[in-house]
């Protein structure tokens, strides 16, 4: 389903390179973990993927379902299926979550030649998704994130991606700011869309959220490239000992 | 010293002057008001128009922006425009003639020509200042509008509009209207041009609220890309009187809306809300002045402005606290989304505080949209015209969404906002 290939990337403003020669590849199906120190690149890389104007790709590809994504903005990359939940989930006062949830699913299906919601249906959708993650009908009512606590932000992340129906689900730090509780109702969330044609990629800093999304694979990143693959073992590993050895067998 | 040589007016000069000595026979009003109107013309044609050496016009060279003053045409004449918010009574000004239908319960109201002919309109008719060129360019060619009562203790169920549309050529309009002890009422102030042939239309209005008054004032300004328009709103606030001040610019090519106002009675309150929208070549400016003139007052002023093109914007506002005026509470804030390269907007708030126990502030920003609010929105799928229509739309719903107890009210003013910015963003 993803596949990327010596991946280079770099902050367009001052050109500063942040991946370095990156290849992953993600299956259908399948829950990827990225894993790393801090600086290592993985919120870039999540932002390269979800087509960010701030990073330039200069050298490399990714590739979704066989076809290049590098020519496509953000706004086509998420209508084709790749959502992306932000670590930091963005406050925008004077837009109601109602109307952009939306006006995301109805452009998002005129995109794909589909015929838009009706006003009912789109109402059902959001009763059935928001019940399922907990979140009060009030909530709704509010501009989009504004006064949101730290775990409210995440789970309308979730309820962004349970309604969008992505195929290609990037969590960027989902578990930042959440108490244990809230862990849990973000993770049934993302379990619960876990499927056969989807693809989930976790980008995470502990192992912690790995208990709850039990990922198939996991990937170490470190200075902008992976380096190293393993299954769920590692993830405990790591916990274990740290990045340092893994580090400097890499170097 | 300074030996003022007689200037040379320029074209638009000439022609305000020579609009007044043409209808000199046929403007309505002798005696007392004729000899009024004389004054303001000879002013008019001794000072000019204002400069940007005038303080107050610093921002808008009057006499350099307005390049032509269309001609007067008697037999202009416009249909009435269907209203802003549904159900309202309308009060048509067509072509600087009042048209008064049946009016709600506990309102009355008469042409505003009558108060000219009878003479007891002239009191009203004195300017603010040296400075002020709108009160004198009205109250030298005034033809018609509108004296309003709203009678003690009435309550509007549906707004009342004043609505004033034109094809082209002059209209000068005024508006006294005064609102009876605990009255409440929403009253749209409309201005709108029916073509795109120019128009050259001034207007003052001149409120009072009696104590208790519960007053919301929306101004909505549709001139049209070629009209020049200078508006006034006067407003004196009694003991506990609330008003609800909105203007909302979303026309003209040459736009000045003067707001002057004061409290004169404890527990009286201001809210000011202004929205421009400002886009193509035109120049549009808000200039607010209110005075606290006694104790316990509140206010609180907000604009915001979002300006495209090669727009250019103003916003000055002065608030004046007088030496008695303590615990006087104001605050007031100028936020700008700039949308364009060439555009421009230049704010300047003052604060002349004479009282030592109050709470004042101003504040004031100028913003390109918000990178990370429109990745936000891309990164779900909104293209990105949409997603900057919205973060345009939704820097200046905030304030719209005060209404909220009035529903049809906010609709019909998201309306306004949104059938602007399709045309515009």
């Amino acid at each position: 389903m993803l596949e990327i290939k010596n991946l280079h990337a770099r902050i367009a403003e001052d050109g500063t390179e942040i991946i370095r020669g990156l290849n992953l590849t993600v299956k259908a199906g399948e829950v990827a973990a990225i894993m790393g120190p801090n600086g290592s690149g993985k919120s870039t890389l999540s932002y390269v993927l979800s087509g960010r104007e701030d990073y330039e790709v200069t050298e490399g590809d990714i590739l979704y379902n066989g076809e290049s994504i590098l020519e496509l903005d953000a706004s086509e990359r998420a209508a084709k299926g790749i959502f992306l939940a932000f670590q930091y989930p963005v406050e925008i006062p004077g837009v109601a979550t109602m109307q952009f949830l939306k006006v995301a699913m109805n452009e998002q299906r005129k995109y794909r030649g589909e015929d838009e919601l009706t006003t009912p249906e789109f109402m059902r959708l959001v009763k059935e998704a928001a019940g399922d993650l907990k979140i009060a009908p009030e909530m709704l009512r509010r501009p989009l994130n504004v006064g949101f606590s730290g775990g409210e932000k995440k789970r309308a992340e979730i309820l962004q991606m349970a309604l969008l129906q992505p195929k290609l689900c990037v969590l960027d730090e989902t578990d930042s700011g959440l108490d244990i509780d809230a862990l849990k109702v973000v993770a049934d969330g993302v379990n619960a869309l876990r499927s056969p044609d989807r693809a989930v990629v976790v980008i995470t800093h502990y192992q912690r959220l790995l208990d709850y999304i039990v990922p198939d694979t996991v990937h170490v990143l470190y200075k902008g490239q992976v380096i190293k693959s393993g299954d769920k073992t590692l993830a405990h590993e790591l916990e274990a000992k740290g990045y340092a050895d893994l580090i400097e067998a890499a170097a | 010293m300074n030996m003022q040589q007689a200037i040379k007016m320029t074209a638009a000069e000439t022609a305000l002057v020579d609009a007044y000595t043409a209808q000199i026979g046929d403007l309505p009003g002798d005696g007392a008001v004729l000899s009024l109107r004389d004054t303001l013309v000879h002013e008019l044609r001794t000072a000019g128009l204002p400069t940007r050496r005038v303080e107050s016009w610093h921002y808008t060279d009057l006499r350099t922006l307005l390049r032509a003053v269309p001609a007067a045409d008697p037999s202009a004449f416009a249909d009435r425009a269907d209203a802003v918010v549904p159900g309202s009574s309308v009060l048509a000004v067509r072509s600087g003639q009042a048209d008064l239908k049946s009016l709600p319960k506990g309102v009355t109201a008469r042409s505003y020509t009558e108060s000219l002919i009878d003479g007891s309109a002239v009191a009203g008719l004195a300017v603010l200042g040296s400075d002020d060129a709108i009160g004198r360019i009205n109250g030298g060619l005034v033809r018609g509008g509108l004296e309003i009562a709203i009678a003690e203790g009435t309550e509007l169920e549906a707004p009342l509009e004043i609505q004033v549309v034109q094809s082209h050529g002059h209209v000068h309009t005024r508006f006294p209207v005064s609102f009876g002890a605990g009255s409440k009422a929403t009253v749209i102030e409309r201005h709108l041009s029916t073509n795109a042939d120019p128009s050259f239309v001034s207007s003052v209005s001149d409120v009072t609220l009696a104590e208790g008054a519960d007053v919301i004032w929306i101004i909505v300004q549709q001139q049209g890309a070629a009209d020049t328009h200078l508006g006034q709103i006067r407003f004196d606030l009694g003991k506990d009187a609330k008003l609800h001040l909105f203007i909302i610019n979303a026309g003209g090519k040459l736009v000045r809306q003067e707001i002057h106002g004061r409290t004169s009675g404890e527990g009286a309150d201001l809210t000011l809300r202004g929205i421009n929208l400002l886009g193509g070549e035109s120049h549009t400016d808000v200039t607010f002045t209110l005075g606290h003139d006694v104790p316990h007052t509140t206010s609180t002023e907000i604009i915001r402005n979002v300006v495209f093109d090669r727009a250019k914007g103003v916003f000055q506002g002065k608030i004046l606290v007088a030496k008695d005026a303590q615990k006087t509470d104001a605050k007031m804030s100028c936020n700008t989304l700039l949308l364009s390269d060439d555009a421009d907007f230049s704010s300047k708030p003052e604060l002349e505080i004479f009282a030592d126990d109050v709470q004042c502030g101003h504040g004031a920003t100028v913003t390109d949209i918000d990178h990370t609010q429109l990745f936000y929105m891309l990164a779900r799928g909104i293209p990105e015209n949409k997603a900057r229509a919205m973060l345009v739309n939704a820097f200046v719903a905030e304030i719209v969404e005060e209404l909220e107890d009035d529903e049809e009210l906010v609709e019909a003013l998201e309306g306004i906002i949104s059938a602007w910015l399709e045309k515009h963003a």
